[in-house]
């Protein structure tokens, strides 16, 4: 019974940690761009949430649309004013200025609001719990890993079915030739970038009921991000999507059996192992 | 006529902290040293070899323990230290990364990032190294032996100095030895350099344990230098991006690279630092991270391509460009 309790809540965890990496993903796999600052505007999002909560009394299911919008406009600023500039400079250019984008706006928040851990109090589904035999399971929590798999959904299917979504995956493949094609690429990057941050934006909202709010709040999970996409293939979102469920599995079955120490640890460690036997990542070729 | 240059900045650097005898430019041209001798050790294995190490980290920090374990349990001096750690490094990163070389490109770049941060999360449970709390360095008189100095900061300066310029010394020799052809026929193509017969993962294998016996020199450098260590402070991302940031910031795979990037980089971060530091509020990283993404943004091509764009302005000016 414990063995499935352990093995639930990695599921729940992990289906969270895949929004962030398929928004990690797009942007990787379309501009070959490591955003660092990824986790950070999850980080901003959470905020949202919960300023919104403060002074508005807004309940974080209400604020969702509003803070996803909020990183949505976030990404496109990003892209406008820094990645378009670097999205063709050499080496890891572009690395270096997603990098001093993470600092800016981390500290940035720390400047605004302090270091301190703040808590969104009470939401509708705060302290509610389904009992299934002796497995508990927080509702929040279950909200979040659901409202988590429909956002890949929708976004795997806006890829897939949409003309947009038929676009992105054209300038993916050739830039050139999907310009030569007519299409917009600079459209196709803002389009993505916002994307990737409403991604951050509904993950940072799920989360923002179950987890304090600081700065360094998007840190452990842009990093954990890069890890999962690397582990799912770079570009592709459902592997984005079932390395994450496999991150959360490793760290919750790792952290119950070995000690909560090593769970990070060992969710590296399995991004190494996997490698040996599929080096372009599960679902890469 | 290039390596003049090379000793040109060399004798510049030697003068500075004479000249402005102010403590805390002391302390910058230190840091200075340390993190352009970590940027031309990271430029061998990523500036000259192309596989993008994000976990530089490891090899400082098992350096900075190494000499700081001997010295705290056994007394032994850091020196002995300092090249027992550089040995270290080089067996655990030639260990670590023999499987890893199969990988390309950012998966690679991944993979260093998770050995960084597992052996991190080890340090930070293993009792014997104190684990989270870190260890102070027992404060002995001053001596050479003992690598501490506490009446004037000159002393950590020639020392860093001396390690600089060796570590410059060791980039110049790779980079002009037939193995610096073999590293960058690697970085230019894997596939060509293979098929001309240069045994890839043997050359990788090379550039990677000189690159991170460098590194780890450095490492016991600044553990003997600030007195303290833990596994935040000496494993952390921090500590592997800035150098990823100033080498790229001067000119990725050069051997003036690094030396440039640190001069930009670490007088702007300690100044920032000393400066705005103190209001605990971090507007003093989030001018930095402002500046790094400015820079960034005008000039893409790095400082160096800067001067060389410069240089060669005019005709060829619009080849480069376009």
């Amino acid at each position: 019974m414990m063995f499935l309790q352990v093995v639930l809540t990695g599921v729940l965890v992990g289906s969270v940690y895949s929004l962030v990496a398929v928004g990690l993903t797009l942007v990787w796999g379309l501009m070959d761009i490591i955003n660092f600052a990824h986790g950070d505007m999850m980080m901003i999002s959470m905020y949202t949430v919960f300023w919104l909560y403060t002074l508005l009394k807004f309940d974080p299911f209400v604020s969702l649309p509003i803070s996803a919008g909020i990183t949505a406009l976030l990404g496109i600023v990003i892209y406008k004013l820094v990645i378009k500039r670097v999205v063709n400079a050499p080496g890891l250019m572009a690395l270096l200025a997603t990098f001093g984008l993470s600092l800016f706006i981390r500290n940035f928040a720390q400047f605004l609001w302090t270091p301190n851990y703040r808590f969104v109090g009470e939401s509708i589904l705060s302290g509610k719990r389904i009992l299934i035999a002796d497995i508990v399971i927080g509702l929040p929590q279950l909200i979040a890993a659901l409202g988590s798999i429909l956002m890949t959904l929708l976004i795997a299917l806006f890829i897939k079915r949409t003309k947009t979504g038929k676009a992105i995956q054209a300038t993916a493949q050739s830039r050139d030739i999907a310009e030569l094609m007519g299409v917009n690429t600079e459209k196709v990057y803002a389009v993505t970038f916002a994307l990737s941050g409403i991604c951050v934006g509904v993950a940072g909202t799920l989360l923002s009921g179950i987890f304090p709010v600081y700065p360094e709040a998007g840190a452990m999970y842009g990093l954990l991000a890069f890890v999962i996409v690397a582990l799912g293939g770079f570009g592709n979102i459902w592997g984005a999507f079932y390395a994450g469920i496999l991150i959360g599995l490793t760290e919750a079955l790792g952290g119950f059996y070995l000690g909560t120490q090593f769970k990070y640890a060992l969710a590296f460690l399995i991004y190494l192992l996997v490698l040996q036997f599929r080096p372009k990542g599960l679902f890469g070729w | 006529m290039k390596n003049r240059m090379l000793y040109l900045i060399f004798a510049i650097i030697l003068i500075l902290p004479f000249v402005l005898q102010d403590v805390n430019f002391q302390h910058i041209t230190i840091m200075f040293l340390i993190f352009a001798g970590l940027g031309e050790g990271w430029n061998i294995i990523t500036g000259f070899t192309g596989q993008t190490s994000f976990g530089h980290a490891a090899f400082f920090g098992i350096g900075a323990y190494t000499s700081t374990i001997m010295f705290y349990k056994f007394g032994i001096s850091p020196w002995i230290g300092m090249i027992l750690g550089a040995l270290f490094a080089a067996g655990i990163s030639a260990v670590v990364s023999y499987p890893c070389f199969r990988l390309k490109g950012h998966y690679f770049a991944i993979a260093t990032l998770a050995v960084a941060e597992i052996i991190k999360q080890l340090f930070v449970s293993w009792d014997y190294v104190e684990g989270a709390t870190g260890i102070s360095i027992p404060v002995k008189p001053d001596s050479f032996w003992m690598m501490q100095f506490h009446k004037s900061k000159i002393p950590y300066f020639l020392i860093a100095y001396v390690l600089f310029i060796v570590a410059t010394l060791v980039a110049v020799a790779v980079e002009k030895n037939k193995m610096g052809y073999y590293l960058k026929a690697i970085r230019e193509s894997h596939e060509a350099a293979e098929a001309l017969g240069i045994n890839t993962t043997r050359y990788k294998l090379y550039a990677m344990m000189i690159s991170s016996a460098v590194t780890a020199v450095f490492g016991t450098l600044y553990a003997q230098y600030i007195l303290y260590i833990d596994p935040f402070m000496v494993f952390g991302l921090d500590i592997s991006m800035k150098i990823v940031l100033l080498t790229v910031l001067g000119g990725l795979g050069s051997v003036y690279g690094p030396i440039i990037g640190a001069a930009i980089l670490i007088p702007l971060s300690e100044y920032t630092r000393v400066f705005l530091g103190g209001t605990g509020k971090g507007i003093d990283l989030m001018i930095y991270g402002a500046l790094i993404v400015i820079v960034a943004c005008f000039e893409p091509r790095g400082v160096l391509g800067l001067f060389r764009r410069t240089k060669k302005r005019g005709a060829q000016y619009a080849k480069t460009t376009a």
